[in-house]
């Protein structure tokens, strides 16, 4: 395996006599249903020790992905969920500044009570500690001692809500791997972390980013895979309903709705109906259930029109 | 065999560099199929090798060599073609309208507005290209806009969303649907150092959760600060509420009926598509629509204005064919809309608002626009031609939802545009849309 000429962390050895059948069944075991497409791509990921980029309408399991990798690989999730103005300090760590503000004021007041002086150079020195030190996922996920366990899963969610300069600042780091605290000095990470990093397209990422990741577009499932999926997450479903639910939820997406239903919504709408123990896909259940899977007025109306029950009996 | 697959995917358009292809031969070596190893030049036939393994080759480059899912129906094309072998896998669907047949490019070009458009009264002056009669002047219009009526009888040079370079005062009144070649170059070049400017002033990069409305402490300012005085926090340090611009969405008709503006349009759009690459002012998104819905901003953003629009027409397939101003509107709010490129944006229509669909389609898809962007700005050309009132049934539609009805035939209205628009991505980020009737 081939490896970046600067890099000094050592890439994990993680699946490295896995084929994708086996990533695709490993998976399987975890109840996501991935296919070759995805199966691949997470398996090059790892191999390659390169971040994972996968964009796609909101709902389709993008962030699933990583947290059965988390669970399959045992390494802790570090998630960090992106928003318009998140910056370094949000990200990356934070100095705890009440904590080392009462560490001032009690060292103060014995020192007074002492009679003796206080040292502004030690004071300053012992503010600056690890113990006041706050780690955000990425400084978590460059920090992990290879000693304790498999390397942590970083999830950065969502990367396309934060701003150009949050990318760029991104990109240095997952080049590196390493981040220069100015009172605490060099960290390395010794094992990089396995990244994920998911888009709903609400923009483009920088090219550059793009370059840097294995690039992916989780689609929505057909009928056949979704019905699998529906099958496997939720429990005591008939199979009947499944299908139906399925059925429907596919002729929803050809709707042209506001926000069609993705994965999830279809899982909500099929534990919605076997929670309310109905059976079959019939047009009361339908006019009570819909609100689980379509959740725009518009969308409601346009669903009740084109005649959901009717599509399930088929 | 690998280089040869390569080279054809660059001709067919697809950037491939030098890193995504070396990312893609270790892609491969790490699947670690034997098929590779010494081959010659011969394109394999996958058939013998094994569907699965194809399939992996298949998702391998696909994740290495490509970047955005429009590319990828070209990049099965190429492998379709090159291995002979079945593409697999689908993006999502590419963007663009459903193409009615019956509305070619050649059904629709250059014919007489008597049997092209369906709906309403025709154009007062009854011509396809709207030229304004020879004797044109400024009329105070019927627009209760008020500070459009200030930016037409003041010539705003010193306002703040504006930087042109000098250009004679006739050029900048001259119609576009009017002007010489000459003309023409002289305008497009004065167009080219126009700037969408918001005025608003630079905030310090600190945002923190929950300023909603006051400010919130700058810790790390005020314990620095308690230092020097010993531990007692004497001042406090405030972070400055940070103000961004609102995103800009330009939609440009690109119709038979606005032949005559459309490419002068299209280089006010793409000056201010390019000025947003370069600085940190509003991001300036592209589209333009006829009978199919195109994304520019990618195309537009290229320094030169001359290459620029030239990718742009490559780009474009509709140009001067029909309208279908609702159906396109639709394309873009499920495609886009719905991602949230609309939301609290300033979207800018530019057309005249002559449409072959129904205009209920135009008034719910309009309604749907308006709901989530900030502020709607129409920009008509046809608006300054004296005698001028939206009576078609596609503009009629869309005007309840549109907050400002403004001219876009010459310079002038478009510095006007530029710098209503300028003010209008300005600003914070509280949500506060009102509606104008204009012509109720």
């Amino acid at each position: 395996m081939s490896q970046p000429a600067e890099a000094t962390p050592v890439p994990s050895t993680w699946l490295s006599s896995a084929t994708v059948p086996d990533v695709v069944a490993a998976l399987d075991a975890y109840d996501y249903l991935a296919d070759t497409g995805l199966a691949t791509v997470v398996l090059l990921a790892v191999r390659m020790g390169r971040p994972l980029l996968l964009e796609g309408d909101p709902g389709v399991g993008k962030t699933e992905v990583a947290k059965v990798l988390s669970r399959w690989s045992g390494g802790e999730l570090l998630r960090l969920q992106c928003y318009e103005g998140i910056d370094a300090s949000q990200a990356l760590y934070e100095w705890d500044h009440a904590r080392q503000l009462l560490h001032v004021r009690a060292v103060e007041a014995a020192a007074t009570a002492g009679g003796a002086a206080v040292d502004p150079g030690a004071l300053d020195g012992e503010l600056y500690q690890e113990r006041f030190l706050v780690r955000r996922p990425l400084l978590a996920a460059i920090s992990h001692d290879p000693a304790a366990g498999p390397p942590p899963v970083l999830l950065i969610d969502e990367l396309d809500r934060a701003d150009d300069e949050f990318e760029a600042f991104l990109l240095e780091l997952l080049s590196d791997w390493s981040v220069t605290i100015p009172e605490l000095g060099v960290v390395r990470a010794a094992v990089p972390p396995l990244v994920v990093i998911t888009s709903n397209r609400t923009r483009d990422l920088h090219d550059a980013l793009k370059r840097r990741c294995l690039y992916h577009w989780v689609d929505h499932p057909d009928p056949a895979r979704e019905l699998a999926i529906l099958l496997r997450r939720v429990p005591g479903l008939q199979s009947d309903l499944a299908h139906q639910v399925a059925q429907a939820v596919a002729h929803l997406r050809t709707l042209g709705l506001y926000k069609p239903p993705g994965v999830s919504e279809a899982i909500d709408w099929a534990t919605a109906l076997s929670t309310l123990g109905l059976r079959s896909l019939d047009a009361d259940a339908v006019s009570a259930t819909l609100g689980a899977v379509v959740k725009h007025r518009e969308d409601l109306e346009r669903a009740r029109a084109s005649d959901l029950a009717s599509i399930g009996m088929s | 065999m690998v280089d040869a697959f390569l080279t054809s995917l660059r001709r067919a358009g697809l950037p491939v560099t030098v890193r995504s292809a070396s990312s893609f031969a270790e892609a491969v070596l790490v699947l670690a199929s034997p098929v590779l190893s010494g081959r010659d030049d011969r394109p394999v036939d996958l058939g013998s090798v094994g569907e699965s393994v194809a399939d992996h080759w298949y998702w391998a480059a696909r994740c290495t060599l490509l970047s955005a899912p429009e590319q990828f129906p070209v990049f099965d094309a190429v492998w379709a073609a090159f291995w002979s072998a079945p593409a697999r896998g689908a993006g999502p669907q590419p963007v663009g309208t459903a193409q009615d047949p019956a509305d070619s490019v050649t059904d629709d070009h250059r014919h007489s507005p008597d049997d092209s458009w369906e709906h309403g009264d025709p154009v007062p002056h009854g011509g396809r290209a709207p030229i304004p009669p020879s004797d044109r002047h400024d009329h105070p219009g019927n627009t209760s806009d008020a500070g459009l009526d200030e930016c037409l009888d003041d010539p705003p040079d010193d306002a703040p969303g504006i930087r042109h370079f000098s250009a004679g005062e006739t050029l900048r009144t001259k119609d576009f649907a009017r002007m010489s070649a000459a003309e023409h170059d002289e305008a497009h070049r004065v167009m080219a150092g126009m700037r969408l400017v918001t005025a608003h002033r630079p905030a310090r990069r600190r945002h923190r959760l929950g300023s909603h409305g006051h400010r919130a402490l700058d810790l790390r300012a005020t314990v620095r600060a308690a230092l020097a005085t010993d531990g007692e926090l004497l001042s406090l340090s405030h972070n400055r509420r940070r103000r961004r611009p609102r995103r800009v969405v330009m939609l440009v008709d690109i119709s038979g009926s606005m032949e005559a503006y459309a490419r002068s349009l299209l280089r006010f759009v793409q000056a201010t598509v390019s000025g947003a690459a370069v600085r940190s002012g509003p991001a300036v998104e592209a589209f333009s629509f006829g009978t199919r819905l195109t994304r520019l901003t990618r195309e537009l953003a290229l320094r030169d204005p001359d290459a620029a629009m030239k990718k742009a027409a490559e780009a474009v397939a509709d140009w001067s064919g029909g309208t279908r101003l609702g159906e396109s509107l639709r394309a873009f709010n499920d495609l886009w809309g719905t991602r949230g490129m609309a939301r609290g944006a300033v979207v800018v229509i530019v057309s005249d608002g002559w449409d072959r669909g129904a205009p209920a389609v135009l008034e719910e898809q309009m309604a749907r626009l308006g709901r989530v962007a900030h502020r709607v700005i129409w920009v008509n050309p046809l608006k300054a031609t004296p005698g001028y009132e939206p009576l078609a049934a596609g503009m009629a539609a869309a005007l309840p939802h549109v907050d400002a009805f403004v001219e876009g035939h010459d310079l002038r209205s478009l510095e006007c545009l530029a710098e209503e628009v300028g003010h209008a991505a300005a600003g914070n980020r509280s949500r506060a849309s009102t509606r104008i009737g204009l012509w109720a």
